[in-house]
């Protein structure tokens, strides 16, 4: 059983929370710091992003953000470096969420294997579908990376039964036809979707894009196993500058979801 | 030589081409595909197309024959294929009028494009205002400034503007957004792409729709001079013109096929477009192809002095014609483009557009070591009425 696998099952009922920032936004050192605040307030798995030039899953906020920390020089490299110190110091389980061109230039084999050895869990690929997979899912299951694949509201019965067998760890649903990024409201046909893919599938489903608060990740979890929540967690570091004041809030917020969820079972 | 016969089906041509999109946008390209299929064996659809081609855009366009470019150069016979003179003033306009088509057996009721210096945006806003759907265009504010012209026109067409204010302001970050946006309206909307880039069915629907280029000249250059060229030429960005010229050519290995990438400030500088020059294999815009990207796969930026040949990446077929060796592909700078620009509008009274310029550039390299008897067939992609105000600032004249 896998890191992320394990986890997922050992919830008592509660909903699971994945957490996403960016690598090396504003630096890699408060990077490490992020991720243990994320960790001790709660949540059960943490992605760390890869930042890239050209992001067309995201909406301004993590497009900002990736731009940031490209300026400061993040490199696929350094941020492998990131997560074997963080695994030096912590157990939660690590997913890994990139573009696939970061990932083709490293080498798909060397990526996978470094990831591996550095004690990443899992990886998010937004942009290669199944169709184009075959290779980097070989190398994924012989090296043990749980390869995380998304599923939409625009996704056919034929590909969420396709995507349910190949999937590893959990199916990431896609709450909207958009790009990431906070949204006023949560997609009207959440749960008849989310069902309606429960029923299909044998894995967990968390639910991401769109969901920013307690009350929003509430109501997401009621049909599904987990929410995500990233692009929240981003406005909060690009807001706040000073470390201490950013650390509490992030505190502060995962907490909230963490509550939320806990009392949804 | 083996036949041509590309993509796959699964969009490969290859190791290029594909679909790398996210899933949300899976469903729509499955669904393009299909449609696209049934209307390519549907006569009617042909009949459409053929009949807006003739009556609307004002094909077929004619085969030129540059005599005094010819003589001039003193080499190799040149003719001009004048997709300049059609509706809108280049060749974007065959695929937009196909897309539009495509979008109402869809019943989509909306459209959107990208665009970097304005002509697939007028030629999207044309068709779009054509056929009464909406449509909404995103543009680089750069682009915009230097454009204005070209914004105002898909403005009077009845199209919205979209500024793009991401990254470089041009025309790639103008993709990035125009998908951004098709990921969030997919179920109501087509996104009709200006080039053979992006995910399958892209760059093949884009190929179809302008080899009407290369399948008119042959047999108007049958007519002329009873035989084929020696050489096809044409510019190359994302390379939609070359393709539509060479695609008829494919299979016959005796006629050489040049596409001219843009070298900008020179191939020695970081200031070019020349993707399959000095680029890899990567992907950008749900397709896998040459593309300028540093040692982390983070996409660089392009320049070219023609904003349609500014973009760092390239349609994935011609990835495939470069590796294969089918097709060879060298490259210009601003500077040439200017003295090919200059030349064609002295020599024929024919301001080209500057796109087209790079491949007048590489013809006034080419011709004069060819025999006289030898044939070069160009790609005239477009004319230059809206580049005649940044031709003048580089030239120091203030209009």
């Amino acid at each position: 059983m896998s890191r992320i696998e394990e986890r997922l099952s050992r919830l008592n009922g509660n909903k699971a929370l994945v957490a996403f920032f960016t690598a090396g936004d504003p630096d890699l050192f408060a990077s490490k710091e992020i991720f243990s605040v994320i960790e001790k307030s709660g949540a059960d798995i943490i992605e760390i992003g890869v930042p890239f030039s050209d992001p067309l899953a995201d909406g301004p906020t993590i497009q900002a953000s990736s731009q940031r920390s490209l300026q400061n020089g993040t490199t696929l490299k350094k941020i492998i470096e990131l997560v074997t110190d963080i695994r030096s110091q912590s157990q939660l389980p690590i997913v890994l969420m990139t573009s696939f061109n970061p990932v083709f230039v490293y080498g798909q084999k060397e990526f996978v294997e470094d990831a591996v050895k550095a004690g990443a869990d899992g990886v998010i690929v937004p942009d290669l579908p199944p169709e184009e997979a075959d290779e980097f899912l070989g190398y994924a299951n012989e090296k043990k990376l749980d390869m995380i694949f998304l599923l939409a509201p625009t996704s056919t019965p034929e590909r969420i039964q396709r995507i349910g067998e190949i999937s590893k760890g959990f199916i990431y649903y896609v709450s909207l036809t958009g790009t990431t990024g906070t949204k006023a409201t949560l997609a009207k046909n959440l749960q008849e979707k989310v069902t309606s893919i429960k029923n299909k599938v044998q894995l967990p489903v968390l639910v991401g894009f769109g969901i920013s608060g307690p009350e929003q990740a509430k109501e997401a979890a009621q049909c599904s196993d987990g929410v995500i929540i990233g692009s929240a967690i981003v406005k909060m570091i690009e807001t706040y500058s000073d470390p201490a004041e950013r650390n509490q809030k992030i505190a502060d917020f995962i907490s909230g979801i963490k509550k939320a969820l806990t009392n949804s079972s | 030589m083996k036949p041509h016969k590309q993509p796959d089906s699964r969009g490969h041509f290859g190791k290029f081409g594909g679909k790398y999109v996210i899933e949300t946008l899976m469903p729509a390209l499955q669904q393009l595909e299909q449609v696209y299929e049934e209307a390519k064996n549907d006569p009617q659809f042909k009949k459409d197309l053929d009949y807006y081609l003739k009556h609307y855009v004002g094909r077929p366009t004619s085969l030129y024959f540059a005599q005094r470019l010819t003589e001039h150069l003193g080499g190799a016979k040149i003719y001009l294929k004048r997709e300049d003179l059609t509706h809108t003033g280049a060749h974007k306009i065959n695929n937009t009028i196909g897309s539009v088509l495509l979008a109402q057996r869809m019943g989509k009721k909306r459209v959107i494009a990208e665009t970097g210096a304005g002509q697939h945006g007028v030629a999207t806003a044309t068709a779009a205002s054509l056929f009464g759907l909406e449509c909404e265009v995103f543009m680089g504010e750069e682009d915009m400034r230097r454009q204005a012209l070209n914004v105002f026109r898909m403005r009077l067409l009845g199209a919205t503007v979209i500024p793009v204010t991401a990254g470089t302001r041009t025309l790639k970050d103008a993709t990035s957004e125009a998908i951004r946006n098709w990921i969030t309206t997919v179920e109501s909307t087509h996104y009709i792409i200006g080039s053979v880039v992006g995910p399958h069915p892209y760059p093949m629907i884009v190929r179809d729709f302008q080899k009407v280029i290369g399948e008119e000249a042959t047999e108007q250059l049958m007519e002329a001079e009873g035989r084929l060229p020696h050489t096809c030429v044409a510019c190359v960005g994302g390379g939609s013109n070359s393709i539509g010229l060479f695609y008829p050519f494919l299979e016959n290995k005796e006629v050489r096929l040049v596409g001219v990438e843009a070298a900008g400030l020179g191939l020695d500088t970081d200031k070019h477009g020349a993707s399959l020059t000095k680029g890899s294999a990567g992907v950008l815009h749900g397709m896998m192809s040459y593309l300028l990207h540093d040692e982390d796969g983070q996409v660089t930026e392009a320049h070219s002095i023609s904003a349609g040949l500014d973009y760092p990446g390239v349609g994935c077929e011609h990835s495939y014609l470069r590796e294969s060796g089918r097709a060879q592909y060298v490259t210009i700078t601003d500077e040439e483009a200017m003295e090919g620009f200059k030349l064609l509008s002295l020599k024929e009274g024919i301001i080209p557009a500057l796109e087209s310029a790079h491949a007048i550039a590489h013809v006034m390299k080419m011709a004069p070591t060819m025999k006289k008897d030898e044939i070069i067939l160009v790609c005239l992609s477009g004319r230059g009425d809206k580049d005649v105000n940044q031709v003048a600032d580089r030239m120091g004249v203030s209009l």
